[in-house]
């Protein structure tokens, strides 16, 4: 750890500074600080409040990125100060300062401490976030197969430091919505095969207009993440249960949509978007566009569908029968549907919990070519049916 | 160079002006185009939402087809979002011999074997790192001089970083900004230019949908853009088809032309508007920039 031994180096620091008691504007501080540049951002924000500003607001405790109190923002990105070095964070800033913000969507009590109450907490209640168990509770410990939890320790790796509620886009314009950390939550119940309630909450949270079917898929949580938790995985996780395992036919149009575009794909091979939006509202099938709800939501549509076709944007023709690929690659893309989803179990890979190959670096998609090792590792799969079916580990985890 | 090319669904359906202006622009660069026209949609991530095997497989079968392209130096995308989601199965393809071959198996049926480690690059991503800005720079006909140009990704192609490829070496999150320079043109930063644009949640939450297409678009107003650039047909439905409704949705006028990244490259080799299909788009680029003076020099 050569790192280790450098010597100390200054860095600036340009901390936001806010006090909503006090009627003054937030403004911005700079503070020039020594420290060696593997220390982290937390302890240079220590160090200018110890030696420059004892009023800055910081909230830290453990600093060792366990228990998640000092989320910020460093160089407009979330995440934990204890967490990030400061060499890093320099070369990060746009013009050499390190700059460290309170988070987002969420209010500043002073300087950089937010009220993760009024917000993140509030919205963690909302999902019921303990288990309900099964009756009878046996009288000692439940025991479970160790391979049906492996699927929620993503989850549970969650600190609760707010890094994604911070940065969540649908948030930001639709403040009500349950949000990341809070569905990822309510994922580890929902995933929990000693869990009574699965049913119950998944149906809450797909009839809630800010529920699993608010989220924009954006990506902001996954990368605002400082433990790998993927919310916005977990998101897709409880929508893929709820739609299509328990077919909750939500108000949200959300298992409808999943299942028109499903299905389209599978009868064209390519999408016909003429079709998609009538039968997300109204039904997934070729009736789906005469029904009521369609008709509404066509005729609020109008003017944008008349436009597009009086610019050309839509090719009539097009609009009428969606476009196809040919006779042979459509049938080879209905055996792939036939045989994937006729399988007693569904497959899937999580590589939080699998990893990579040997020796394999994550591929990024579109670098480079890797060569295969051959390894293999785990394959977790779920029942088809619903939650109840805990992952377990797939067929033949040989390594 | 030789390219399997996926153009994706949207860019032969509801934006046809952009498979169009690909398709005039690539000579132009001599990015000889092998159109994989039987090759599948990719799902756009509603499919893995559906069941993740299912959409690892059509991708899988999307990539095999890319392989067999004789000569073809990689598999190239016009979509942010066919390029995400496709890049998300890449990932798990890649990362898990027993996996692919699992999914090979499947495919097995008509003949395909997709082999890990596929190249697969967006149109954008191509243009930076395989075409190179300075050659880029050489082929312009008509500099884009003082036409302000705001870039708009879309959150398939900037996140996660780490999956897209996204580092020091490849600052892929800033080549928009380096393709709109090299073009002639003034890098417009707003702050909406790396959100969403709220397309996947129209269905599902309208006012939020079109609140985030607004406030892009007014952000970029305020921000004294002539257009947005996109790589993503999806975001351009949003803020562009959609743009009356966003503008309603907000309550302010917004007017804000959004071009595809082809038709972008396009005006500034020498092609005329009307060759790009920009008469095609709701928010008519024309009725806001006047090409004969924003653009200087006509085409050479």
């Amino acid at each position: 750890m050569a790192e280790t031994h450098k010597p100390p180096e200054t860095f600036k620091l340009r901390v936001r500074r806010y006090d909503p008691e006090s009627g003054e504007a937030p403004y911005w501080d700079e503070h020039t600080i020594e420290l060696e540049p593997h220390r982290s951002v937390l302890e240079g924000i220590l160090q200018a409040k110890a030696k420059h500003d004892g009023s800055i607001g910081i909230r830290c405790s453990c600093r060792a990125a366990i228990c998640g109190s000092c989320g910020v923002r460093i160089n407009g990105e979330p995440g934990l100060a204890c967490h990030t070095h400061l060499d890093h964070a320099r070369e990060s800033a746009k013009d050499g300062v390190i700059e460290i913000e309170p988070m987002g969507n969420m209010p500043v009590i002073k300087d950089l401490i937010v009220d993760m109450d009024a917000v993140h907490w509030k919205k963690v209640q909302r999902v019921t976030p303990w288990l309900i168990a099964k009756q009878p509770v046996p009288e000692r410990e439940y025991i479970v197969p160790k391979e049906s939890m492996v699927d929620i320790t993503q989850s549970m790796a969650c600190i609760q430091c707010g890094a994604c509620v911070s940065d969540c886009l649908a948030m930001e314009v639709d403040p009500g919505f349950v949000g990341p950390a809070a569905l990822a939550k309510a994922y580890r119940f929902v995933g929990d095969p000693r869990d009574d309630q699965q049913d119950i909450r998944l149906k809450d949270l797909a009839e809630d207009p800010q529920g699993i079917y608010d989220c924009t898929h954006c990506f902001k949580c996954v990368e605002a993440c400082p433990k790998g938790v993927n919310p916005m995985g977990q998101i897709m996780r409880l929508r893929r249960i709820a739609g299509s395992d328990q077919h909750i036919v939500d108000r949200n149009n959300g298992e409808r949509h999943e299942a028109a575009l499903t299905t389209l794909i599978r009868d064209y091979g390519l999408l016909h978007e003429a079709e998609i939006i009538p039968r997300s509202y109204g039904g997934n099938s070729w009736f789906g566009k005469f029904h009521p709800a369609a008709g509404k939501e066509l005729l609020s549509s109008l003017p944008t569908v008349i436009k597009g076709i009086l610019r050309r944007k839509v090719n009539p023709k097009i609009a009428i029968f969606g476009h196809k690929i040919p006779k042979q690659d459509l049938a080879a893309v209905q055996a792939i549907y036939d045989k994937v989803e006729s399988r007693p179990q569904r497959y899937e890979l999580n590589l939080y919990v699998t990893g990579y190959d040997e020796d394999d670096e994550p591929v990024p998609a579109g670098v480079g070519a890797g060569t295969d090792t051959g390894a293999a590792s785990a394959i977790a799969t779920q029942e088809p049916d619903g939650p109840s079916g805990a992952p377990t580990t797939g067929e033949g985890s040989a390594a | 160079m030789k390219v399997a090319y996926w153009p994706g669904c949207v860019s032969r359906g509801f934006t046809p002006e952009l498979h169009g202006s690909m398709a005039r622009v690539a000579p132009l660069l001599d990015i000889e185009l092998v159109e994989l026209d039987r090759a599948n949609c990719s799902g756009c991530g509603v499919i893995a939402e559906h069941n993740q095997e299912l959409a690892d497989t059509l991708n899988a079968r999307t990539f095999a087809l890319a392989q067999q392209v004789q000569g073809a130096e990689l598999m190239m995308n016009i979509c942010s979002t066919c390029q995400g989601a496709q890049g998300e199965c890449q990932e798990r393809l890649d990362a898990n011999a027993e996996y692919r071959a699992h999914v090979n198996e499947t495919l097995a049926g008509e003949g395909l074997t997709y082999e890990k480690g596929l190249t697969n690059k967006n149109f954008l991503w191509l243009l930076v790192e395989e075409i190179g800005l300075q050659e880029l720079r050489s082929k312009v006909r008509r500099p884009l001089t003082n036409l302000r140009v705001g870039p708009f990704y879309g959150c398939y192609i900037v996140r996660p970083r780490e999956r897209l490829g996204i580092d020091r070496e490849h600052p892929r999150d800033h080549y928009l900004e380096q393709v709109i320079d090299a073009l002639g043109g003034t890098v417009i930063e707003y702050a909406g230019m790396r959100k969403c644009c709220g397309f996947p949640i129209v269905t599902m939450n309208k006012q939020a949908s079109l609140t985030q297409a607004g406030r892009h678009l007014g952000d970029a107003v305020d921000a004294d853009a002539d257009c947005l650039v996109t790589p993503c047909p999806l975001c351009h439905l949003n803020l562009d088809l959609q743009q009356p409704a966003a503008e309603t949705t907000v309550g302010r006028e917004l007017n804000m032309p959004v071009l595809h990244l082809p038709q972008l490259v396009g005006l500034a080799l020498g092609l005329e508007p009307k060759e790009l299909g920009l008469q095609r788009h709701v928010v008519r680029p024309t009725s806001v920039i006047d090409w004969s003076t924003s653009v200087v020099g006509a085409a050479a």
